[in-house]
């Protein structure tokens, strides 16, 4: 009995707070548009069967004839996808840093990471367009020291971006793979250099196999929430920045077209869909092995 | 032509392979190891003994290269070792965590150390079928380290540290786990592989019986101390402290001052009611010097009369030890002190002579015990 509630809460949660709206979401995006409140037509009101039978696929269709979807999708994909990497790339050296630090800096190290997360995320986000822009701070340094003559365009770009998902998701990738850095055995290491590794043969032979479900797990906990980033490519990116969360705010709000808006956001579930469940298989498995 | 004995540390020509010198190792203030010196030969199997934390795994460490002494210095073949990488050293170590690869089969695991070195997969894999087979692990070779038992973790570390065939190998505690079987045989394997190889063993055990079985010489340590190194017939016979004496072994401890009796001759008043006993000791001890009779149990006979003996006292039985083979008398004399005897069970239990609370008479000849000076 105790046991049924205890599986029943985590499934009504999910029920609640996904499954329904989910379902909502998706019966909007076989609707057509309507000019009415809300902005959609058939509703409930129209009574069940009627309603039923008049939903339809054609917002799908249309997705697949407009080329904007698409290559908003792909380019997505391919932001988060060189967002993650880049984050791989800074993120697991301060990890290492960390796990290697003397302990009893770790807890101040590890604070310092979260420390970010005491602010808005927009606030924080704004004032990356206070350093990025032509006259912001990072241009008048390299000015400063003569670096460049001129100020660089950062702003409003692709790089924005990409340095704006970085900042933003680091914490996601360090903690995950500190957490396995730290579990790390250091005699395994110096069993391999006893063995006849050198120090960076020892670190691709021992340490990265052995955080690997710490990166994997970083990569998607960053790579998942990038894909429908659209705070970021708003604020920082230009008007060649193509990101499917931009694209899905702007139907929603500006063309108010919401059967189209909530199509997109059923394509983007489902493409999130396959990282989430190999991310999930992994936690599994690292259960399983006893780790 | 007879045997020659095999003894490099009587031949003062024969250079030590390696050669610890006046090695201290401080961890902040704590001092682990303290103003080492010793030698060890070529061919040797060197085993450590000591209690827990008195340092024997940190001087394995430094050998392997993991830490480096804070004073002093050590040499192998004859060269300082300090500031030569630990995968720059012809020495493998065998961890008392066993430290195995968690993400390697067992297969991986032994062939870790041999891809280093050897492109050649047909020589490797011949190497760690080898291995395997010795440590008789062939059926778990595709398991990971957390699929098999304690027991076979550990052959799985004895195994790769010994697949590369070191010139010096660092076993610690290699066989804690196992069980008498397997353990004596495994034993059996290590001095084989000596013998055949010619490797230099350095082993840390907490089995006195294994360091008696393996070693051509036992190091007994205390506190990051040596305090004696010799065979382990000299450790067991002629200690040369109490603290080792009673480190090895089982031993009766007589406390008392010595007055020369005769050639080579003490005798030890070491109660006031009882007569002085007679110790044979080569080293000198001046008169009236204060000392420790030290005896072991199996030296020391027990009867139901008075005995013709060189010492003689009379005590009753205050318990007996059953070890099968074997059994102890906890003998109690007048003065409260307990000597232990032991006497071989030739005779089925039931039909032994002596019994709880029986009086009987202990006895040992002048040369069984060793006179320590304090
Ligand atoms: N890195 C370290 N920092 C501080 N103290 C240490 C360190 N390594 C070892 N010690 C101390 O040095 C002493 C000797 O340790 P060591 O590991 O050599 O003991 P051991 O003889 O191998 O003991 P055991 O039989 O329990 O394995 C211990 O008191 C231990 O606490
Ligand atoms: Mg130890």
């Amino acid at each position: 009995m105790r046991r049924a509630i205890l599986i029943a809460v985590p499934y009504a949660w999910l029920l609640a707070l996904f499954l329904i709206p989910f379902a909502v979401v998706f019966k909007i995006s076989l609707s057509d548009i309507a000019l009415a409140i809300p902005p959609y037509t058939p509703t409930a009101k129209d009574g069940i069967w009627n309603m039923l039978s008049q939903l339809d696929f054609e917002n799908f269709v249309f997705l697949t004839e407009d080329d904007l979807y698409w290559k908003a999708y792909i380019s997505s994909l391919q932001i988060a996808l060189i967002s993650t990497v880049l984050t791989l790339l800074v993120g697991y050296p301060m990890a290492y840093a960390m796990a290697r630090a003397p302990e009893q800096w770790r807890p101040t190290l590890l604070m310092l990471v979260i420390l970010p997360f005491w602010t808005s995320f927009l606030i924080r986000v704004y004032a990356w367009v206070g350093i990025l822009s032509g006259e912001g701070f990072l241009n008048q340094f390299l000015l400063w020291i003569g670096i460049i003559d001129a100020p660089l365009t950062i702003l409003n770009t692709n790089t924005a971006v990409y340095i704006g998902i970085v900042y933003t998701y680091l914490p996601f990738m360090i903690l995950p793979i500190y957490a396995a850095l730290d579990r790390l055995d250091g005699s395994l290491i110096e069993a391999a250099e006893d063995l006849g590794c050198s120090r960076i043969k020892a670190f691709w032979l021992v340490t990265i196999p052995l955080s690997r479900n710490g990166i994997i797990a970083g990569c998607f906990l960053v790579f998942i929430p990038a894909l429908g980033e659209f705070v970021i490519p708003s604020l920082l990116g230009g008007s060649g920045t193509l990101m499917i969360g931009k694209v899905l705010f702007e139907e929603f709000f500006s063309n108010r077209d919401w059967p189209v808006a909530s199509a997109v956001a059923v394509i983007l579930l489902l493409i999130l869909i396959i990282p989430i469940v190999l991310f999930q298989r992994n936690e599994q498995k690292q259960v399983e092995d006893g780790k | 032509m007879a045997e020659t004995v095999f003894a490099p540390w009587d031949d003062p020509t024969e250079r030590p392979l390696i050669r610890f010198r006046n090695v201290t190792k401080r961890f902040g203030d704590f001092t682990a190891i303290d103003d080492l010196t010793l030698d060890i030969f070529e061919r040797e199997f060197f085993a450590l003994l000591g209690p827990s934390g008195c340092g024997k795994t940190t001087m394995m460490r430094m050998l392997a290269g993991f830490e480096n002494p804070t004073d002093g210095a050590i040499e192998l073949a004859g060269q300082d070792i300090a500031g030569v990488p630990a995968n720059k050293r012809a020495v493998n170590m065998m961890f008392q965590s066993y430290a195995l690869f968690p993400h390697l089969s067992v297969w991986d695991n032994i062939a870790f150390g041999l891809r280093r070195e050897s492109k050649d997969k047909a020589a490797i894999a011949a190497r760690v079928e080898e291995m395997l087979k010795l440590t008789r692990l062939e059926k778990f070779a595709r398991r990971k380290p957390h699929q098999i038992s304690g027991g076979q973790r550990q052959r799985v570390a004895l195994a790769r540290s010994l697949a590369k065939a070191p010139k010096l190998l660092l076993l610690d505690e290699p066989l804690g786990a196992l069980d008498a079987k397997l353990r004596e045989a495994t034993q059996f394997e290590l001095m084989d592989i000596q013998e055949k190889t010619g490797t230099t063993f350095v082993i840390v055990t907490h089995d006195q019986e294994e360091a008696m079985t393996v070693a051509s010489r036992v190091a007994v340590m205390d506190e990051g101390r040596v305090m004696q190194v010799a065979t382990p017939e000299r450790i067991y016979e002629a200690p040369d402290s109490v603290y080792v004496a009673d480190f090895i072994g089982d031993v009766n401890l007589l406390h008392g001052t010595a007055t020369p009796s005769g050639n080579d001759t003490y005798a030890v008043t070491w109660a006031a009611n009882e007569a002085p006993v007679q110790a044979a000791s080569t080293r000198p001890l001046s008169s009236g010097q204060t000392c420790h009779l030290a005896i072991r149990p199996e030296k020391v006979a027990i009867h139901k009369d008075k005995p013709e003996a060189d010492n003689a006292v009379q005590g009753k039985v205050l318990d007996i030890a059953y070890l099968g083979n074997l059994s102890t008398y906890h003998v109690e004399l007048p003065t409260g002190d307990i000597i232990k005897a032991q006497v071989a069970n030739t005779r089925r239990i039931s039909r032994r002579d002596f019994t709880w609370e029986d009086p009987v008479w202990v006895s040992w000849t002048k040369t069984a015990g060793v006179l320590l000076a304090e």
